[in-house]
C-alpha cells in the first residue's frame, strides 16, 4: 500500500510547495481579510493553479482531467494548508468534482467536469443546515416533485465558497423526515436560477462561506445526481473524499504551526537562554512532533485506501479525521501557548492557524463524531 | 526455476519434514503471547530432550537459528534474500523459532560488528547451538536513565579484570550463563569515556543473582552482585574505555525490539471482545456503555495510526530511503499506548479485574491484571519515555541544551 509518495507524487508536492511559497505567503490571507475583499481570493492566481492542473487532479482523463486520486490531491492540499491558501480548491476541485464524478450522468460530466478541470467553473456542495450538527441525514430542505421537475425550498448554511460558486450541488429531501436515511436527493443548481439567494457568512476560521436560500427554485429532473431518494450514500462518498482532502490541509496547518513554534523555541530568549532549552517545553515540542507524524500516517492511509477502493477506506477516513482533529487542536493550542503573549496578538500568524484548525475540526465531523462512526463501522 | 525459487522449495520441504508438530504455532503450549514453549537455550534450560530441543538441534545443525551469520561461526551463511525466504516459509508452516534470546538478538550481532576473531569463534557457535544463554548487565541502582553514571568498577590484575559493583534490572540473570556488561575502567576520565564493555562468566563465586519481584507479582528481572568477580582481559569487546560506543549500538536495538514486540503480540479485538462480554451490547452490537465505547474506539484508532506509521517506515526502507524522523517516536508511543490499552482492558473487566490468584477469576482475567501492572514498566525499561522525548527534542528537533 502506498504510504510513501512515489517520485511523481513527490514532484507534484514539491512544485506545489514552491508555487505556494512564491505566490501565496500568509500575508496575502491577512490582506484579503483586512480589506474585507468581496471575493476573498485571487481569480488570477486560481487561473495559474488551473494551469498547473490542480482542479483537474481528481477528474478522469476522458472528462478533461488528470485522472489522479486523493493522494495527489492531498499533496497539493497539504502545501496549500501551510499557507492557508484561500483559492476554492476544496469546494470546486474536491466537493464539486467528486459529486459529479461519483453521481453524475454522462451529460453532467460532459457539461461540468471539463470546465472544472480548466478552472473556468467554480462549484460547491450545499449539505449543511443550522441544526443537525454533523449528521448528514439531517435535511429539512425540500424537493417537491412537480411534473418533470422539482421545486427546492429551504436554507443551507456554511456553503464553502458559496458566494462565488456558479454551480452548487444541493442536498434536499424528496421524501421522509429529517434524520431519515432514505428520501435524500442531490441536485445540480445554478446560482443564477430564479429563487436562489446567497448571503456571505462571516466565520472565525478564515474560510469563505455563504448561506444559500432557496424559495421555490425549479430544477429539471435531469439536474438530479444519482437516483431519487438514494442520495445519502452518494453524499457520504463525496464527503469522505473531501474529509481526506481537508485532513491533508490540516496536516499543512499543523506543520506550519509546528515549524514556527520550533523556530520560536530556538530563538526566543528568557533568563539569558533560548526557551527551547527548558525541558518542560522540549517534551511538549517532542509530543507535538509525535502527533504530527501519526497524523501524517493516518492521512496517507486514508487517501491510499480511498484511491484503491479498499473496503476499510471509510473507517480509515474516520481514523484520519479523528486524529487530525485532536492533533490539530493540540498543536494549535500548544503552538499558541509556547509563543506566549505575542501568540495572542492578531499580528502574529499562529492565531490564524489555530482558528483554521478549529474550524476544520468542526467541519465534516469532529473527533468524537468519527470515533462513533469508526466504532459503528467496526461493529461495536 | 531461479536459484531462489529452488532454495524456497528446498527450505519448505526441509522445514515441513523436520519441524515437530508441537513446535508449530497454534499447538497449545501455555500462553503464546508470553513466549511459552519457546527455547531460550543455555545450561539451565529445563526443557532439554523435548521436541523443542530436537527442533533446536536440527535448525542449529544448518545454522538456521542465526541464518545470516557467517558459516565460519556456525551461522547459516544465508544472503538477505535467502533469510527472508526462510522467515516466510517458517511463517507459512507456522514453525516457532527454534531459539530465542539475547545471544541471537543482541550480543551476537555486536560481536559480529565489533568483536575480534578470537571472541567471535569462541562465543558465536555456542550461541547458534543454544548452549549458552546471555543476559545484559547495564543498569545500576544509581544509574538508570543516566546510564553513563554507572559505577561498577573493573581493575586490571594480570590477565584479568577484577570487578566490584551491582547491576539491577538484569533480565533473566538467574537463567543465564554469561552476561555482557558495562563497567568503569577509568574513573578519572569524563563519564562516557571511562567505560568498557566486558563479557563475564556468571558461574563463579564472585557473582550472585537475586530475582526481583515486581508489582505484577512476577518478573524476569534480577539484581546481580559482583564481588571480586573475574573477567579475562581477552573478553573486553571493542577495546578498553570504548564501552559507550558499544552500549549505544546495542541500546538503539533494544528500543526498537521493545516497540516491535508490542506491535506483534497483541490481539486486535481484545478490547472489543472484552467489552461485549463484560459490558454487554445494545441493538446492532453497539457496546452498551457509551463512554467506554468511545475510549475503545480512541485506543483502537491510536493503534492503527501507530501501525500505519510502522508500515510507512518499512515501505520507505524498502524503497531505499534512510529511516526518517518518524522512526524515533516508536518506543515512546508504543509503550505509552500499551499502558493505556492494558489499563482500559482491566477497566472493562470491572470488579473481575481485581483478581490476583485462586478462585473466582478465570485465567484470562488474572493474566490481564498482571499484564496491566507489568505494562507500567514498558515506559521505564529500555530508556524511559522522558529520555525518548529528550532524544526526539535533541536529535530530531534540534532544540538546544
Amino acid at each position: 500500500m502506498g504510504l510513501v509518495l512515489s517520485e511523481d507524487q513527490q514532484m507534484l508536492k514539491k512544485a506545489a510547495a514552491d508555487f505556494v511559497k512564491k505566490q501565496s505567503p500568509i500575508s496575502r490571507v491577512r490582506a484579503l481579510r483586512d480589506s474585507d475583499d468581496s471575493v476573498g481570493f485571487s481569480r488570477d492566481l486560481w487561473k495559474k493553479m488551473a494551469e498547473l492542473g490542480w482542479p483537474a487532479i481528481m477528474i478522469p482523463e476522458e472528462a478533461g482531467g488528470l485522472g489522479m486520486g486523493c493522494l495527489e490531491m492531498a499533496c497539493v492540499m497539504e502545501e496549500c494548508g501551510r499557507s492557508l491558501v484561500p483559492e476554492p480548491l476544496l469546494s470546486t476541485a474536491v466537493l464539486g468534482a467528486a459529486a459529479v464524478v461519483l453521481g453524475g450522468t454522462q451529460a453532467h460530466k460532459a457539461d461540468l467536469l471539463p470546465r472544472v478541470a480548466d478552472g473556468s467553473l467554480l462549484m460547491s456542495l450545499a449539505y449543511q443546515e443550522r441544526e443537525g450538527r454533523y449528521d448528514l441525514a439531517h435535511c429539512r430542505t425540500r424537493a417537491e416533485k412537480k411534473g418533470s421537475s422539482y421545486v427546492l425550498s429551504g436554507e443551507k448554511t456554511l456553503v464553502l465558497d458559496g458566494h462565488v460558486a456558479e454551480v452548487i450541488v444541493v442536498v434536499a429531501r424528496s421524501a421522509g423526515e429529517h434524520g431519515d436515511r432514505d428520501g435524500i436527493s442531490l441536485f445540480v443548481v445554478e446560482r443564477g436560477a430564479a429563487g436562489v439567494e446567497v448571503a456571505r457568512q462571516k466565520t472565525m476560521h478564515l474560510r469563505q462561506v455563504a448561506i444559500l436560500r432557496m424559495n421555490g427554485v425549479e430544477v429539471s429532473s435531469a439536474a438530479m445526481l444519482g437516483t431519487e431518494g438514494n442520495g445519502l450514500a452518494l453524499l457520504e462518498d463525496v464527503i469522505d473524499r473531501a474529509t481526506a482532502g481537508l485532513c491533508a490541509e490540516m496536516l499543512g496547518n499543523m506543520t506550519a504551526t509546528f515549524e514556527m513554534t520550533l523556530d520560536y523555541l530556538k530563538t526566543r530568549k528568557q533568563y539569558g537562554v533560548p526557551i527551547g532549552s527548558f525541558q518542560a517545553l522540549k517534551h511538549r515540542a517532542a509530543k507535538m512532533f509525535v502527533e504530527l507524524e501519526l497524523a501524517r500516517s493516518s492521512v496517507m492511509g486514508a487517501c491510499t485506501a480511498l484511491d484503491h477502493g479498499a473496503p476499510e477506506a471509510r473507517a480509515l477516513v474516520s481514523v484520519a479525521k479523528a486524529r487530525c482533529s485532536d492533533a490539530g487542536a493540540m498543536i494549535g493550542y500548544e503552538g499558541l501557548q509556547m509563543h506566549g503573549g505575542i501568540g495572542m496578538t492578531d499580528e502574529h500568524d499562529v492565531g490564524f492557524f489555530l482558528k483554521r484548525l478549529r474550524g476544520s475540526e468542526m467541519t465534516f465531523g469532529d473527533a468524537a463524531y468519527h470515533r462513533n462512526r469508526f466504532a459503528a463501522l467496526q461493529g461495536f | 526455476m531461479s536459484d531462489l525459487q529452488e532454495f524456497r522449495e528446498e527450505v519448505r520441504a526441509w522445514l515441513d519434514a523436520n519441524c515437530p508438530a508441537s513446535l508449530r504455532w497454534g499447538a497449545a503450549v501455555g500462553n503464546e503471547a508470553l513466549g511459552d514453549g519457546l527455547y531460550w537455550g543455555g545450561k539451565k534450560e529445563r526443557s532439554a530432550a523435548t521436541d523443542a530441543k530436537l527442533w533446536l538441534d536440527r535448525m542449529a545443525a544448518r545454522g538456521w537459528t542465526a541464518p545470516t551469520w557467517p558459516k565460519a561461526y556456525g551461522g547459516g551463511g544465508l544472503s538477505k534474500e535467502e533469510a527472508k525466504i526462510l522467515a516466510e516459509e517458517m511463517r507459512r508452516l507456522r514453525c516457532k523459532p527454534a531459539l530465542v534470546g539475547f545471544g541471537l538478538t543482541m550480543i551476537g550481532p555486536l560481536l559480529l560488528q565489533y568483536g575480534n576473531e578470537q571472541q567471535k569463534s569462541r562465543f558465536l557457535p555456542e550461541i547458534v547451538r543454544g548452549e549458552v544463554r546471555w543476559c545484559q548487565g547495564y543498569s545500576e541502582p544509581e544509574a538508570g536513565s543516566d546510564l553513563a553514571g554507572l559505577r561498577a568498577r573493573a581493575v586490571r590484575d594480570g590477565d584479568f579484570y577484577v570487578v566490584n559493583g551491582q547491576k539491577v534490572w538484569t533480565s533473566y540473570a538467574d537463567k543465564s550463563d554469561w552476561m555482557f556488561m558495562l563497567v568503569r575502567t577509568d574513573p578519572d576520565k569524563p563519564k562516557h569515556e571511562g567505560i568498557s564493555f566486558m563479557l563475564i562468566d556468571m558461574d563463579q563465586p564472585g557473582v550472585t543473582v537475586k530475582p526481583i519481584k515486581l508489582i505484577s507479582g512476577q518478573s524476569p528481572f534480577c539484581e546481580t552482585f559482583l564481588e571480586d568477580a573475574r573477567v579475562s582481559a581477552e573478553h573486553v569487546v571493542g577495546g578498553i574505555n570504548n564501552g559507550w560506543t558499544m552500549a549505544k549500538a546495542l541500546l538503539g536495538h533494544e528500543r526498537s525490539m521493545i516497540s516491535e514486540a508490542f506491535n506483534e503480540s497483541e490481539d486486535k479485538n481484545e478490547l472489543v471482545s472484552a467489552a461485549r462480554r463484560y459490558v454487554g451490547v445494545e441493538s446492532g452490537g453497539r457496546v452498551a456503555d457509551a463512554a467506554l465505547r468511545d475510549r475503545i474506539a480512541q485506543l483502537t484508532m491510536d493503534k492503527l495510526c501507530l501501525e500505519l506509521t510502522l508500515k510507512r517506515t518499512k515501505e520507505a526502507a524498502k524503497l531505499g530511503h534512510q529511516p526518517g524522523p518518524e522512526a524515533s517516536i516508536f518506543k515512546y508511543y508504543a509503550t505509552e499506548l500499551n499502558k493505556d490499552r492494558s489499563a482500559l482492558l482491566v477497566g472493562i473487566l470491572g470488579p473481575q479485574g481485581l483478581g490476583w490468584e485462586g478462585e473466582g477469576f478465570d485465567e484470562d482475567e488474572l493474566a490481564h491484571t498482571r499484564a496491566w501492572l507489568r505494562a507500567r514498566g514498558n515506559s521505564i525499561e529500555g530508556g524511559t519515555s522522558e529520555i525518548q522525548l529528550n532524544i526526539i527534542a535533541k536529535r530530531v528537533l534540534g532544540l538546544p541544551d
